[in-house]
């Protein structure tokens, strides 16, 4: 009956359930979290990057739906070994693209809380104060926030 | 899915009769067009998200379509021949829904952008000309948040504080609790809902509005959830205020209702300024029309006014005690349904206290990862906090996801949504998954 891709790909399911680097980062330098309110998705990520602004070990933590959650994971298994240029350049387009299945604007979000998280953290050294825009950098993606309904 | 199942064989959920037999159901699903559609997946659509907006039949389809096709103009003033039709329908509108509810006058019946709309202009007019600093506004925990942010926004503004009823754990409301906030705050506003968006909780809206006003507080009832699918009474039930929206009762978004009592509206200053809201302007001030123009600045919602009127003929005609008795029935379909699987938790009382809302969580399963499998299988519910983060965060809950019935609902699309809650367990139950190697890109 279907002639719409289902979200919930194998690998998807895969990674939410078997997700890769789950947990603390015990000598992480830099570190941040956030969430998405309206839906209650929460991302924590740990990094160590080194002094070639290498990211040796990426780590996150979080509570949410299997988006948020399995789109972390992924991200975490793409992102050692990168550098700081890299994730600078590495765009929210190509998140979407990493994670595979389409999304509609509304799941996005859902999506791109860990990339959003992960942008933030690469300026939040641990033991030095959070920046400016707890929220990570300001760029709004998709249609009407869910669940803000009557 | 499966034309027959097993699960629904052995339950029998449908022995369950409902209030319109089969072949009214029929009739009544035609004049609901966008009923016969498909989802993106390319499932029949069972639309279960109606506690958060309803569908239009033909009749306020049709007698919007006929106002801008044959004698739509601006209401008031206008001296030709469309502007007087116009105006004519739109104030027969008013007298549809002051019947309606039985408001006793049309006068008592201001038309506003929605029932939020309509709780700002009590906070920003009454509330602002009543209340000051220590005083009390009660609202009930199960609130949505356009009957709490207008409080709070007041509370910001003149320095009364908001109180909230807690809720007991059985989802219900406990009347010496009520008296006794009361009794010891003596609040000036008693705000509450007539039936909670996400439980489904029907409140003793009569009772509530008897025990306030003998502490003295005004009653301001949030009537959205109770006006499409139940009578509403005002005079009976002996509300200060009470609100509702269109496009809950199959009626048009854009357009709500305020019902005040006359001498309290009489009372409150005008709030939104502009042309229609006046008797005379003049270089120094002006001077506020009477009711209800008072309180409708600019031009209003007339075809969303003449559409709300309609969805109210429709409700009246099928007889609201019908519509509610099915819906009850649709509820206690799923709600049974629900309550004998494993691992779901039922967000809400006993089906004997509500009306058509079902509110649930799975174990382990997000809201959004619910809704969107359902969507898949052609069910649409809703997923989130429902706008009730108070009520939430005392449940401790980020989200809930609820199926709402309405009249034109089938007791098969409630069977439909029973076995889809099977599969959305079983595709989200944990099953020893291992990540793989992905392919190279």
């Amino acid at each position: 009956m279907s002639s719409e891709q289902d979200i919930y790909e194998e690998h998807v399911l895969d990674h939410y359930e078997d997700p890769y680097h789950r947990g603390d980062l015990e000598k992480a330098t830099h570190s941040h979290e956030a969430d998405n309110p309206l839906c209650g998705d929460v991302v924590h990520i740990d990094l160590r990057i080194d002094g070639d602004e290498k990211i040796q070990e990426a780590w996150f933590s979080g509570d949410g739906c299997v988006i948020s959650q399995a789109s972390a994971s992924m991200l975490m298994e793409t992102i050692e070994g990168k550098s700081l240029e890299d994730i600078r350049n590495f765009t929210a387009e190509e998140m979407l693209a990493l994670f595979g299945p389409k999304l509609t604007p509304n799941r996005q979000k859902c999506c791109l809380l860990s990339w959003r998280v992960l942008q933030s953290a690469i300026h939040a050294p641990v033991d030095d104060l959070p920046p400016d825009n707890e929220d990570g950098p300001d760029v709004h993606f998709g249609g009407p926030s869910l669940s803000e309904e009557t | 899915m499966g034309s027959q199942s097993p699960l629904v064989e052995k339950k029998s959920y449908l022995k369950d009769t409902t209030a319109f037999t089969i072949s009214e159901l029929d009739q009544i699903r035609e004049q609901f067009p966008i009923l016969g559609r498909l989802t993106a997946s390319g499932a029949p659509l069972a639309f279960l998200d109606n506690a958060a907006s309803t569908q239009r039949p033909l009749a306020v389809i049709d007698a919007m379509s006929d106002c801008f096709r044959r004698y739509y103009a601006n209401v008031h003033r206008g001296i030709h021949t469309l502007s007087e039709e116009s105006t004519a329908a739109y104030e027969q509108a008013r007298r549809t829904v002051a019947e309606f509810i039985n408001a006793a006058s049309d006068r008592e019946v201001i038309f506003t952008a929605g029932a939020t709309a309509s709780i700002n202009t009590v906070a920003r007019t009454w509330g602002d000309a009543n209340l000051g600093r220590g005083d009390v506004i009660l609202a009930t925990i199960a609130e949505h948040h356009a009957n709490i942010v207008p409080w709070h926004q007041l509370a910001e503004r003149t320095g009364c504080k908001v109180v909230f009823l807690p809720i007991t754990s059985e989802y219900t409301f406990d009347d010496t609790v009520v008296k006794d906030h009361l009794a010891r705050l003596q609040p000036k506003l008693f705000a509450f809902t007539a039936v909670s968006n996400v439980l489904g909780t029907k409140t003793p809206v009569r009772r509530w509005a008897q025990l306030a006003k003998s502490f003295g507080a005004v009653t301001l009832v949030d009537a959205s959830q109770a006006t499409p699918h139940e009578p509403i009474d005002v005079q009976s039930l002996d509300t200060d205020f009470l609100v509702f929206g269109g496009h809950k009762m199959c009626g048009p978004t854009g357009i709500g209702v305020l019902h005040g009592k006359q001498q309290l509206l009489e009372d409150m200053p005008a709030f939104l300024g502009g042309g229609g809201m006046i008797l005379r302007v003049t270089t120094e001030g002006f001077e506020p029309a009477e009711l209800p123009d008072k309180f409708e600045a600019g031009t209003p919602p007339i075809a969303e006014a003449i559409g709300l009127a309609a969805a109210a003929n429709f409700l009246t005609g099928l007889g609201l005690e019908r519509i509610a008795a099915h819906e009850h029935a649709l509820c206690k379909i799923a709600d049974q349904g629900l309550r004998e699987m494993q691992g779901v938790e039922v967000i809400g009382p006993d089906a004997s206290q509500k009306g058509g809302i079902v509110s649930f969580s799975i174990d382990g399963v997000h809201a959004h990862d619910i809704a969107q499998e359902l969507d898949h299988l052609g069910i649409a519910v809703r997923a989130g906090h429902h706008c009730t983060m108070p009520l939430h965060r005392w449940m401790k809950k980020t989200s809930t996801t609820r199926a709402s019935f309405y009249l034109y609902n089938r007791p098969q699309e409630a069977e439909r949504f029973l076995e889809a809650i099977e599969l959305v367990k079983t595709k989200f139950t944990r099953s020893g998954r291992r990540r793989r190697q992905r392919n190279p890109q």
